[in-house]
C-alpha cells in the first residue's frame, strides 16, 4: 500500500522527461513550428519592418529624421521625463518594498493594492484623471491658472503621468526578494550597533542590488515607451510636449513613413538594449543567488 | 556583568509568550534557557537583547543593576548569535567580523590596523584563521556558526546571547562545537545565555540551567541540582528518561515515606533501579523482562509489572550486571528503587 502510494507520487517527476520524447514526431514538429511562426509573425517581423521602412530611402534620409528640431525636442522631453520618473520610482519603490517586506503594520494590504493600481488601471484613464484634477476645468485647474502654473499640456503633466504608470516596477521586483531574505541580517547589524542608514546601505542594499537594477531597467523601458497616459496629458504640441512615441504617431499620421519608422527604430534599439541589459542582470543575479545559498 | 529580569510579560495578540518571568543570571556564568518549543525561551532571549519589547508596563531588564529596558539594541552591548547565523552574505568572513567595529562613529572607531589586529585575534580564537577572504556560502555550518560568534565578540559585548546555537548542525558537529563553546567560555568568561531545547546540551555545558515551560520558568539551578531534585513533574520528565510508577508498589525500602494511596505516582529514573532475581530473597516489585537492548555502554531493559502488566518500566544496568543475572526476555525479576520522587501537588485523577 505504502509502496503503491510512493510510486504514484513519484511518477510525474520520474516520467515527465521521457514522456515528452514519446510524443509523435509530427506533433512535436507542429507545436515547435507553430511557436516559431508565432514568434516570427508577432515579434521578429514587426522589428524587421521597423528597420526596413526606416532605411527605405537610405541612411541619409534615416539620419535626417533625427536632425529635425521637433524630433530632437521629442527625444529631449522623453529623456527628461525618464530622468525624473525613474529615480523617483527608484526611491519610492525601495521605500515601499522595505516597509512592506520588513515591517508589520495595519493597512499593509491596502498599500500593496495601491502599488499595483497603475498596472490595473488603463493608462488612458490614468492620464484622464490628471486632466480632471489639473486641467483648466479640473479641481485645482483654476488655482493653477491664477498662479500661472501649467501642468496639463506641459512638461510637469508628462512627468507625472510617466511616473504614475511606471510606479510598480521597482517595488514589485523588490518585495518578493526582500521577503524571501527575511530580516535576520538587519537585526544582526542592529545588535552590532549599526544605525538605520548604515543597515540599509551596508546590509539591505547590497543584498537587493541585482533585483533593484532589474526593476530600474524595466521601469526605464516602460517610461521611455509610455504612450497612453502621456498622450492624454500632452496636448501634442510639436517641439514642446511631444515625447518620442507621440512624435512617431504624428509623423505616421502625416504619411511621413521614413521619419516615423526612423524615430520608432530608436525606441526599438532602446528595447533591444534593455533586453541585453536585463539578460546580463538576470544572469548575474542568478549567479549571486546560487553562490550565497 | 549580571543580567536580571523581573516580572516580564510578553503577549502576541491572544498568545502569551512570557508570563511574569523573573530571572537573575550571575556574572561570568554560562546559563542555558532550556525548554520545549513554544515555552518562551527565545522570546526571553530576544527581550534581553532588545530585539523584542516586553508588554508595556511589565517588569524590567537590568544589566548589572542598571535598567536597560528603554536602551535600544545597539547601545545595550550584547552580542547576539542567531539560530541561522544571519551572516552578511555579501561580505567576506573578515568584513563580517569587522562589521561591528566599522559601523562605529569616527570618534570611537578603531584604526584600520587595530581592526585588522582584532579580527585576526578573534578568528584565531574561533579557529578560523586563514578563512578571512571566504564568503559565508563557502563555509560549512559549524564554521558559519563560529564566524557568527566571532562577529558578536568583536564589539566586546557585556553579555553574549546565543539562540539555539547548535540547532541547525548535524549531531557530530554539534557535540564538538558545544565542548568547544564550553572551552571558549572558560577563556573569555563572558556572561553568556544560550537557548536550547536539548537537555543533554544544557546539562553538559551550562553552569546554570533555567528550565522553561508554557511561558514560565519551572526551575533554576545547577545541572546536578535540577537533574537530581526536579521541582515539578515537567522538569523530571524533560530532563532525561523517567518512569511513572503507580503506587502502591513493593519496590521501595520501608524507610521511604511515600504517600502510598492508590492513584499516587512515584517518579523513578531508569538508572536508579536495581534488578534482583526472585530467588535472591530480596523484596521488590515483581516484574517480567520484556525486551533487552544492550548495544552501548549500558543495557536498557523494558520490564512489565506483574501486578499491572500494561505498566512498563525502563531500567538501565551495567552490561556486566546483565551478564551476571543472565537475563533474557521472559525472566521474572524483582525491581528495587534506589531513589524516587513524589510531588505533593501531583494528584492523579
Amino acid at each position: 500500500m505504502a509502496a503503491a502510494t510512493t510510486s504514484r507520487l513519484a511518477r510525474p517527476a520520474v516520467l515527465a522527461g521521457p514522456r515528452l520524447h514519446r510524443d509523435p514526431v509530427w506533433l512535436r514538429r507542429t507545436l515547435i513550428g507553430l511557436a516559431l511562426a508565432f514568434l516570427a509573425l508577432f515579434l521578429l517581423l514587426p522589428l524587421a519592418a521597423v528597420f526596413t521602412e526606416a532605411l527605405r530611402r537610405g541612411l541619409g534620409a534615416y539620419f535626417a529624421a533625427f536632425g529635425d528640431a521637433d524630433a530632437l525636442a521629442a527625444i529631449r522631453l522623453t529623456f527628461l521625463a525618464t530622468a525624473i520618473a525613474v529615480p523617483a520610482n527608484l526611491v519610492f519603490g525601495v521605500a515601499a518594498a522595505w516597509a512592506i517586506a520588513k515591517f508589520e503594520f495595519p493597512g499593509k494590504s491596502v498599500l500593496l493594492t495601491l502599488i499595483d493600481l497603475p498596472f490595473a488601471v488603463s493608462p488612458v484613464i490614468s492620464g484622464l484623471i490628471y486632466v480632471l484634477i489639473f486641467g483648466a476645468q479640473g479641481w485645482i485647474g483654476p488655482w493653477l491658472i491664477e498662479h500661472d502654473l501649467k501642468v496639463i499640456f506641459a512638461t510637469p503633466g508628462i512627468v507625472l503621468a510617466t511616473t504614475f504608470v511606471t510606479f510598480p516596477f521597482v517595488a514589485r521586483e523588490l518585495i518578493p526578494l526582500m521577503q524571501s531574505q527575511g530580516n535576520d541580517e538587519e537585526l544582526a547589524a542592529l545588535t552590532l550597533g549599526a544605525s538605520g542608514w548604515q543597515i540599509f546601505r551596508r546590509v539591505t542594499l547590497p543584498n537587493i542590488k541585482w533585483g533593484l537594477l532589474y526593476g530600474v531597467i524595466l521601469c526605464n523601458a516602460r517610461a521611455m515607451g509610455e504612450f497612453g497616459a502621456v498622450s492624454v496629458v500632452s496636448g501634442h504640441i510639436r517641439g514642446e510636449t511631444n515625447t518620442i512615441p507621440l512624435h512617431v504617431e504624428i509623423l505616421y499620421n502625416e504619411y511621413n513613413f521614413v521619419a516615423a519608422f526612423a524615430v520608432a527604430s530608436l525606441l526599438a534599439l532602446l528595447a533591444l538594449l534593455t533586453l541585453v541589459l536585463k539578460s546580463i542582470v538576470e544572469w548575474r543575479a542568478r549567479r549571486t543567488a546560487s553562490e550565497s545559498s | 556583568m549580571s543580567v536580571e529580569v523581573s516580572h516580564l510579560r510578553k503577549t502576541f495578540g491572544q498568545y502569551t509568550a512570557l508570563d511574569d518571568v523573573s530571572l537573575a543570571v550571575p556574572r561570568g556564568r554560562l546559563t542555558a534557557l532550556l525548554g520545549p518549543s513554544g515555552s518562551g525561551k527565545t522570546t526571553l532571549l530576544r527581550i534581553i537583547a532588545g530585539l523584542e519589547m516586553p508588554d508595556p508596563g511589565s517588569g524590567a531588564i537590568r544589566f548589572h543593576g542598571q535598567d536597560v529596558s528603554q536602551t535600544p539594541v545597539g547601545a545595550r552591548r550584547v552580542g547576539f548569535v542567531f539560530q541561522h547565523y544571519a551572516l552578511f552574505r555579501h561580505l567576506s568572513v573578515f568584513d563580517n567580523v569587522a562589521f561591528g567595529l566599522t559601523v562605529r562613529p569616527k570618534a570611537t572607531r578603531p584604526s584600520k590596523a587595530e581592526i585588522r589586529e582584532r579580527v585576526h585575534h578573534l578568528l584565531r580564537l574561533v579557529q578560523l584563521d586563514g578563512y578571512e577572504r571566504r564568503l559565508p556560502s563557502q563555509l560549512s555550518g559549524g564554521q558559519r556558526q563560529r564566524v557568527a560568534l566571532a562577529r558578536a565578540l568583536a564589539v566586546e559585548p557585556e553579555v553574549l546571547l546565543l539562540d539555539e546555537p547548535f540547532g541547525a548542525l548535524d549531531a557530530r558537529v554539534r557535540k564538538d562545537l558545544r565542548r568547544w563553546l564550553r572551552q571558549l567560555h572558560e577563556e573569555v568568561h563572558l556572561t553568556t545565555i544560550f537557548v536550547t531545547h536539548d537537555q543533554e546540551e544544557a546539562l553538559e555545558i551550562a553552569d546554570e540551567v533555567v528550565v522553561m515551560n508554557q511561558a514560565r520558568i519551572e526551575q533554576t539551578g545547577t545541572p546536578e541540582s535540577v537533574y537530581d531534585h526536579p521541582a515539578s513533574p515537567f522538569v523530571y520528565e524533560f530532563l532525561g528518561n523517567v518512569n511513572r510508577l503507580s503506587l502502591p508498589s513493593a519496590g521501595f525500602a520501608s524507610a521511604d515515606a511515600f504517600d502510598e494511596r492508590s492513584g499516587r505516582i512515584a517518579y523513578v529514573r531508569p538508572h536508579d533501579i536495581d534488578i534482583e532475581l526472585p530467588h535472591s530473597g530480596l523484596t521488590g516489585e515483581a516484574a517480567l523482562v520484556r525486551h533487552i537492548h544492550a548495544a552501548g555502554a549500558v543495557a536498557h531493559l523494558t520490564c512489565a509489572r506483574e501486578s499491572r502488566p500494561s505498566e512498563l518500566i525502563e531500567v538501565e544496568i551495567s552490561r556486566q550486571r546483565l551478564a551476571e543475572l543472565a537475563l533474557t526476555p521472559g525472566t521474572a525479576v524483582r525491581l528495587r528503587m534506589r531513589r524516587a520522587h513524589q510531588f505533593a501537588e501531583d494528584f492523579a485523577i
